[in-house]
C-alpha cells in the first residue's frame, strides 16, 4: 500500500446549480491526524461524506488505500463515520452497538466479543456494556460512537464535529483522549470542526476550508503564523488588519505607509510594486504602552482604549485608531511590561516588534 | 382548585363518559327481558349469546375481516410511512397530507365513494369488497401511526448502520423493525378495532351473503334492544378495553425508547 491512504484529484460536488466544493486536491498520509477546518457552510463535512460515500462527487476521483471509491457504497468502504450526533441505535445496548458492524460483516461471534471488550476498554466503558445508549451521559455515547466506529479498524476514521454537543471542560478533556486514542491506534483520522482551538490542539495538519475551497493546508503553527490568504488569516485566531499603502517593492524590501508612517519590511513574498496589499498583525504580538511609558514614538500609532476585559492569564485590550478603526489587543503579565491595566477612554500608543507582522495580498472584503 | 373540587370535577366528566356503559353492563346481568328494572343477576343472556350459531358465524366473519384488514392495512402503512421518511420523490408531500384527508373525511364520503366504484367495476359486494375497504380506511392510521415514530429518530443512525456495513435488508430487519415495532403493533391493534365497530362503511360495502357482528346488532336491535345484546356488548367492550390497553403498553415502551 502506498504511503497515501486518501488521495482527492479534482473533487467538484454541485447540487443542482450551486457550486459546493471545487476541484479538491488533497492527500492525506497514512496514519495522519488531518483536521478539515472551516465556517459552516465552506464545505467541509460535505467533503467527509464524499469520502465516506454517502455523496457522490460531481466530478473528479478519490482513492482510498490506492482504490478508485467511484460507485462503491458507503457499507463496501474501509472508513467509519463518527457522527455529530453520535447516531447510536437506541434499543440496542452498547455491546450491541459496538458488535453491529462487525457482525454485518459476518466476524465469528468468539470474536466479536473479544474485540468489543476491547474496543469498549480503549475508551474506558467496559463496565457499562449492559446499558442502553440513553441511560449514558453525553460523553459517554460518545465514546460508545467512537468504540463502535473503532472496532471494525477501518483505514480512516472520518470525525463529524464529534465534539461540538459536550460542553466546554468535557470538550477539553474528549480532545486529549482523541488524540492518544489516535496515536494508540494509528489510524488515520479526518476530523471535521469550526473550532479552530480544537483544530490547532489536534493536528498533525490542518485544512482550513473557504468556501468550498482548501485556502490552506499547512501544520497548526503554520497556518497560525503564516497564513497565505486573508481568509485564513481571518478565521483562524483574531486578527487585526491594517490597511497599507505599497511605494515600493524590490527583492528584498517593501516600502509601505501605514496609516501615514513610512515602514520598510521584508519582502519574503515577492510582491511587486503594483501590488495590493494588507498588513496583519495578531493581537499577542500588538504592544500597547501608556503616554508616560514612552518617549520615541516615531513607530508608534495613537490610539484609545475602550475595553479592558480581565481574563486571569491575560488581559485583552477593545482599542480604535483615530480613524476610527477597532482594534484588539492581548497583553500577558511579563516582567518587563508591569502596566497591564489601562482605564477606558486612556490615550495609548501602540506598535509591534519589526518582523512580526505578516504581508497578504489584499482582496475585495479585507478592509 | 383545592383537593375535593378537583377530585369532584374528575369524578364528574368520568361518571359522564362511563354511566352509559356501565348501565349496560349491569343489564347483561339482569334476570328479565324487557324490563328496566332490576330482577336479580343471572348469566343467562351469556349462555344464549354462547348458543347462537348465527351470531357466532358473524363474530367469525368480523374476526377474519378485522384480522386480515389490520394485517394488510400495518403492512402496507409501515412500507408507505417508511418511503415517505426515507426517499424523496415527487408529490411526497401531496401524498403525506392525503393520508389525513383520509382520517378526517366522514365515513359515508368514503362509504358512498366505495360503493360506486364496486358498481362500477362490477364487482359483486361481500367478503372481497368489505376486506379492500376496511384496509383502506385502516391504511392511513398505521401509516401517519409509524410515521409519527420514525420522525422522532435521527435520521443518522440509518446512516450510520450503513456506514457500519450493513446493506438495506439488514438495516430493515435490525434497525427499522425493531424500532418501529411498538408503532406497527399500535397501528396493527387500532386497525382491528377500527375494522371490528365499523357500521357505516360497512353497510354499504358488504353483501347479504357475508354479515358482520355490528351490522347484525344494527339489525337486531330494529326490534328492541334485547339483553343478549347488552350481554354482546359488554364482551366487545371487554375486549377493546384489552387491546387498548396493550396497544399503550406499547406505545409507552415506544416512549421510553426514543426519549430519555
Amino acid at each position: 500500500m502506498s504511503d497515501h491512504i486518501i488521495e482527492l484529484i479534482g473533487v467538484s460536488k454541485y447540487y443542482h446549480d450551486t457550486s459546493v466544493l471545487h476541484n479538491i486536491n488533497l492527500t492525506i498520509k497514512n496514519g495522519e491526524f488531518l483536521t478539515l477546518l472551516g465556517p459552516s457552510g465552506c464545505g467541509k463535512t460535505t467533503l467527509l461524506r464524499l469520502i465516506s460515500g454517502f455523496e457522490e462527487p460531481s466530478n473528479g476521483k478519490i482513492f482510498i488505500g490506492g482504490q478508485d471509491m467511484h460507485g462503491i457504497p458507503p457499507n463496501h468502504r474501509y472508513v467509519n463515520t463518527v457522527f455529530q450526533s453520535y447516531a447510536l441505535f437506541p434499543h440496542m445496548t452498547v455491546f450491541d452497538n459496538v458488535a453491529f458492524g462487525l457482525r454485518c460483516k459476518g466476524v465469528s461471534a468468539a470474536e466479536v466479543t473479544d474485540r468489543v471488550h476491547d474496543a469498549l476498554k480503549m475508551v474506558k466503558l467496559d463496565s457499562y456494556v449492559h446499558r442502553k445508549p440513553q441511560q449514558l451521559s453525553g460523553g459517554q455515547q460518545q465514546r460508545v460512537a467512537i468504540a463502535r466506529a473503532a472496532v471494525n479498524k477501518p483505514l480512516v476514521l472520518l470525525l463529524d464535529e464529534p465534539l461540538s454537543s459536550l460542553d466546554y471542560r468535557l470538550r477539553k478533556a474528549m480532545q486529549l483522549e482523541l488524540k492518544m486514542l489516535q496515536v494508540e491506534l494509528g489510524i488515520t483520522f479526518i476530523f471535521v470542526t469550526h473550532d479552530q482551538e480544537e483544530a490547532l490542539s489536534m493536528s498533525d495538519r490542518v485544512a482550513v476550508m473557504h468556501d468550498g475551497n482548501i485556502a490552506q493546508i499547512g501544520s497548526p503553527r503554520e497556518v497560525y503564523e503564516e497564513p497565505t490568504n486573508l481568509a485564513v488569516a481571518k478565521f483562524i485566531g483574531e486578527a487585526n488588519i491594517f490597511e497599507t499603502e505599497l511605494i515600493r517593492a524590490d527583492d528584498k524590501f517593501l516600502e509601505v505607509v501605514i496609516e501615514g508612517k513610512p515602514f520598510k519590511f521584508k519582502n519574503r513574498k515577492g510582491f511587486s510594486t503594483t501590488d495590493a496589499i494588507v498588513t496583519l498583525v495578531r493581537p499577542e504580538d500588538l504592544q500597547v504602552w501608556a503616554l508616560s511609558e514612552v518617549t520615541d514614538t516615531q513607530n508608534m500609532f495613537p490610539a484609545t482604549v475602550e475595553q479592558v476585559i480581565y481574563k486571569g492569564v491575560t488581559v485583552d485590550l477593545q482599542l480604535r485608531l483615530h480613524n476610527g478603526k477597532a482594534l484588539a489587543a492581548t497583553q500577558f503579565f511579563n516582567e518587563d511590561d508591569e502596566k497591564l491595566d489601562f482605564n477606558p477612554d486612556e490615550p495609548v500608543w501602540i506598535e509591534w516588534v519589526p518582523g512580526w507582522e505578516t504581508i497578504l495580498a489584499a482582496d475585495e472584503e479585507s478592509m | 382548585m383545592n383537593k375535593v373540587t378537583k377530585i369532584s370535577y374528575c369524578a364528574f366528566i368520568y361518571a359522564f363518559l362511563y354511566i352509559p356503559i356501565i348501565i349496560l353492563v349491569i343489564y347483561s346481568f339482569n334476570n328479565a327481558e324487557y324490563s328496566l328494572v332490576w330482577h336479580g343477576f343471572t348469566l343467562e343472556w351469556y349462555r344464549h349469546l354462547w348458543q347462537d350459531n348465527d351470531l357466532q358465524l358473524v363474530t367469525m366473519h368480523s374476526l377474519a375481516v378485522g384480522v386480515l384488514a389490520a394485517s394488510t392495512a400495518t403492512l402496507l402503512g409501515t412500507i408507505a410511512a417508511v418511503s415517505l421518511y426515507r426517499y424523496q420523490f415527487f408529490g411526497k408531500k401531496i401524498l403525506h397530507s392525503l393520508l389525513f384527508i383520509l382520517i378526517v373525511s366522514p365515513d359515508i364520503v368514503m362509504a358512498i365513494s366505495l360503493l360506486i366504484l364496486f358498481s362500477a367495476l362490477k364487482i359483486n359486494l361481500g367478503f372481497w369488497t368489505l376486506l379492500l375497504s376496511h384496509i383502506t380506511f385502516c391504511l392511513p392510521f398505521v401509516a401517519v401511526t409509524v410515521y409519527g415514530r420514525l420522525i422522532g429518530f435521527d435520521k443518522n443512525i440509518f446512516e450510520a448502520a450503513r456506514d457500519l456495513g450493513a446493506h438495506d435488508f439488514t438495516i430493515f430487519r435490525k434497525i427499522i423493525v425493531p424500532l418501529l415495532w411498538p408503532a406497527i403493533i399500535a397501528g396493527w391493534l387500532l386497525s382491528f378495532t377500527l375494522s371490528l365497530d365499523d357500521v357505516i362503511i360497512s353497510f354499504f360495502v358488504t353483501g347479504p351473503e357475508y354479515n358482520i357482528l355490528p351490522l347484525q346488532i344494527f339489525s337486531m336491535v330494529r326490534l328492541g334492544v334485547k339483553p343478549e345484546i347488552n350481554a354482546l356488548c359488554t364482551v366487545l367492550f371487554v375486549i377493546t378495553l384489552f387491546i387498548v390497553c396493550v396497544s399503550q403498553l406499547a406505545l409507552s415502551k415506544n416512549k421510553r425508547g426514543v426519549n430519555a
